[in-house]
């Protein structure tokens, strides 16, 4: 058995105002798995997933990737190697849909025709067409169409570990449930190791490998989504779990 | 229609005007984005330097354009007479708009784009260049286009200091009354600063706004280069000839410089200059060769020294204390321009007013009109109430030499000051009061010649000295209202008075 793909151990972030974002915090992906982390907005989720990444840096605690501590990482290289997918899929408004998805091939240097191909390849993965959308603006895409495109993008390097912050927060109840179908399908055949990020008790217990509930900065919960959903813990986690679910 | 005539017939000066306007202009705005980019880039990432840099800024905005001429001429390097000390104050002038929307815009690039661009791994400045940048370039874009269109208008200021341009034209129409000139430099400017708003509005609007501002600094930087070769090589070996920014002082120019070119000598014209001070330290620095000082001015405006009312002592004087600053001062050329209280014949016929004297019984009521730099003199207004005995009941009023005989004929002062050798006071059927308690000093013109630029220029204190005495009041007169009255141009009446001199001279 090899390391996990991303470990947290008792990972603890106070913010400037005293309150603390992250209270000893541990949790582990394994590779290929997706891990969810639940919680409502301020229990610590998001700040947890930019720990991987370094947009934060932790004050105790120790975060690995591929076995290796961030901070041992060039922090340029982690970030590339690491595909990055946040809400409204954070897409540049002033490139087009191609300059958008070949942004990481581009820093890494990749030849133009390479990241050409690449651009093909993975919109059509996506399920969007190539010819269509490429030379278009992300305005001028559906909602749905951005967050494939900020999919597309954070997949562009091919990275082992893919961080994802709400990534489907945005859309309608339809469109969200087929993408996150589209979603489940493609980590069929990918593979990636996964962190992802959301407040959405249904979204959580379809995508999840693991699922670790959040609460004020702990992780309260870890299990499977069975058992998250037949055996929440008594308080939290069961209020949370209950009033999202019929 | 006559003012197209008169654009017509002048339409080569104008195009070249045009160009030393548009040369201004376009290295200035360059020379601002070069500077404003980078600093509003570092002000972005260190805020704690953005209040003090754009206070600097803003308060170098607030500065009058000719007390920035002031501090600049002095200085080495960057100051002096010409462009360099026109583009020294644009540049200081186009900063601020340049500065605060470089900074403005990067600031407002939404931070969750940012964080996605750290977040995938981008180094600062491949974020900088890839995502800040291109995402503040319509704030950016928008000022550079008020810089580039505010020094448009400013670079009319350069003419004060000798850069040309198309306030040559203004400057000169203001001192010459000539509304056609004033419209031959005004005209061009309007629609050179319509025409720069709307490329760089065309270039904000388009599709691509970097490529296009690209094409478009590509365009500017071959129009200026284009247009600086248009303008000639500097002449090296040339004599500078300065002078101050009226008619009498244009003029004298014009003939210093006809009457060396005469005698073989290569001449740079640098005419209407600021005034006093700026011809002064432009002399003194070399920036000029010669210009044409009145004796009473040197004493007391540059020398700072008492009042006195012999020519002769005055003369001696300000050649003794001149020799050390490095300048020679020549034989005088001929006339006393000295200042003269002026006022609507009727009035004084009415009132009974010949003498400055008779005008205590009016001293209360009495609305005068005056250049600025009167007030200020020590032969000026305090010593003249004082030695007069009276007071003004009613604030006096500056206003531009240009514009005090109209102000007078129009009957909004009834007392100007002036000179004795305005052209317009028989034109305009004015009378001079005399001085009968003789407060003014002489004012005989001199000829001021910087000593390096005598050693270098050989024949030049000859040439010089053969004007001494050619030209009396009544001719300076003359020479005023040839240009002042009847509209002609100063460089005319030069050639054609120095020709008169040659004619009886042979008989």
């Amino acid at each position: 058995m090899s390391a996990p793909a991303v470990e947290m151990v008792d990972v603890r972030k106070r913010y400037p105002s005293g309150a603390d974002a992250l209270a000893g915090v541990s949790l582990s992906v394994d590779e290929g798995r997706v891990l969810v982390l639940l919680g409502t907005s301020g229990s610590g989720k998001t700040t947890a997933l930019k720990t991987v990444n370094r947009l934060v840096d932790p004050d105790a605690g120790r975060v690995t990737v591929l076995g290796r501590d961030v901070r041992d990482w060039d922090v340029i290289a982690l970030r590339r190697g690491i595909g990055y997918v946040i809400q409204e899929a954070g897409l540049l408004p002033h490139m087009t849909v191609a300059q958008n998805v070949a942004l990481v091939p581009r820093l890494l240097g990749w030849p133009e025709d390479r990241q050409r191909a690449r651009v093909h390849e993975l919109l059509t993965l996506l399920g969007l067409e190539p010819d269509r959308v490429a030379s278009l603006p992300p305005a001028q895409l559906s909602g749905g169409q951005r967050q494939r495109v900020g999919l597309a993008r954070a997949l562009a390097a091919d990275p082992p570990v893919l961080l994802m912050d709400e990534p489907f927060g945005a859309l309608d109840p339809l469109t969200r449930r087929r993408v996150q179908d589209e979603f489940r399908d493609l980590q069929g055949r990918l593979r990636k190791s996964v962190v992802l990020v959301t407040h959405d008790v249904p979204e959580a217990l379809r995508l999840a490998d693991e699922v670790a509930v959040m609460d004020r900065g702990r992780v309260v919960q870890r299990g499977t989504p069975r058992e998250i959903r037949e055996a929440p813990q008594a308080g939290f986690v069961r209020d949370f779990v209950a009033a999202a679910l019929p | 229609m006559n003012l197209l005539r008169f654009f017509a017939e002048r339409r080569g000066e104008i195009l070249a005007l045009t160009g030393q306007h548009v040369v201004l202009v376009l290295v200035s705005t360059g020379i601002a984005a070069a500077l404003g980019l980078p600093l509003g880039i570092a002000m972005a990432r260190r805020p704690r330097l953005a209040r003090p840099l754009l206070g600097v800024a803003g308060l170098l905005q607030t500065i009058p354009s000719l007390a920035l001429f002031g501090f600049l001429i002095p200085l080495p390097f960057v100051g002096g007479i010409g462009a360099r000390t026109a583009i020294v104050a644009l540049v200081l002038y186009a900063l601020l708009p340049v500065l605060r929307n470089t900074y403005t815009g990067i600031l407002q690039v939404d931070r969750a784009v940012l964080e996605a661009a750290t977040g995938m791994g981008m180094t600062p400045s491949e974020r900088l260049r890839l995502v800040e940048l291109p995402l503040a370039l319509p704030v950016i874009l928008a000022g550079l286009r008020i810089a580039a269109v505010v020094s448009v208008g400013t670079a009319t200021i350069a003419a004060a200091v000798g850069a040309g341009g198309l306030g040559t034209y203004v400057f000169r129409g203001i001192a010459t009354l000539d509304t056609r000139l004033i419209l031959a430099g005004a005209i061009p400017a309007a629609l050179l600063a319509l025409l720069t708003d709307g490329l760089l509005g065309a270039v904000e609007k388009s599709r691509r706004p970097a490529r296009a501002a690209a094409l478009l600094a590509a365009g500017a930087a071959l129009v200026a280069a284009l247009a600086f070769a248009a303008t000639g090589p500097t002449r090296q070996k040339a004599v500078v000839v300065g002078s101050k920014n009226f008619t009498e002082q244009v003029v004298l120019g014009e003939i210093l410089a006809a009457h060396l070119e005469d005698r073989g000598f290569r001449v740079d014209r640098r005419l209407n200059l600021g005034g006093t001070n700026v011809c002064h330290e432009a002399v003194t620095t070399g920036q000029l060769d010669v210009y044409v000082e009145y004796t009473g001015t040197a004493l007391t405006d540059i020398l700072k020294r008492p009042v006195n009312s012999d020519p002769a002592v005055v003369l001696r004087e300000v050649q003794a204390a001149y020799g050390p600053l490095g300048l020679r001062v020549g034989a005088p050329l001929g006339f006393n321009n000295t200042f003269a209280l002026v006022m609507r014949r009727p009035e004084a016929a009415r009132r009974g007013i010949a003498r400055i004297s008779d005008l205590a019984p009016y001293a209360a009521q009495l609305r005068v009109g005056l250049f600025g730099e009167f007030l200020e003199r020590k032969d000026g207004m305090p010593g003249l109430l004082q030695t007069y005995g009276f007071r003004l009941g009613v604030r006096p009023r500056e206003m531009d030499m240009g514009l005090i005989y109209p102000a007078l004929a129009a009957g909004q002062v009834d007392l100007v000051v002036g000179s004795a050798t305005d052209g317009l006071i028989a034109a305009l059927d004015l009378v001079v009061l005399e001085d009968d308690r003789h407060y003014f000093p002489p004012y005989d013109a001199v000829p001021v010649m910087n000593e390096a630029g005598l050693a270098r220029h050989p024949g030049l204190l000859a040439a010089l000295d053969s004007l001494a005495g050619r030209i009396d009041e009544a001719s300076m007169r003359r020479l005023n209202y040839a240009v002042d009255g009847e509209h002609r141009s100063p460089s005319d009446v030069a050639r054609e008075f120095l020709a008169g001199l040659r004619t009886s001279a042979r008989q």
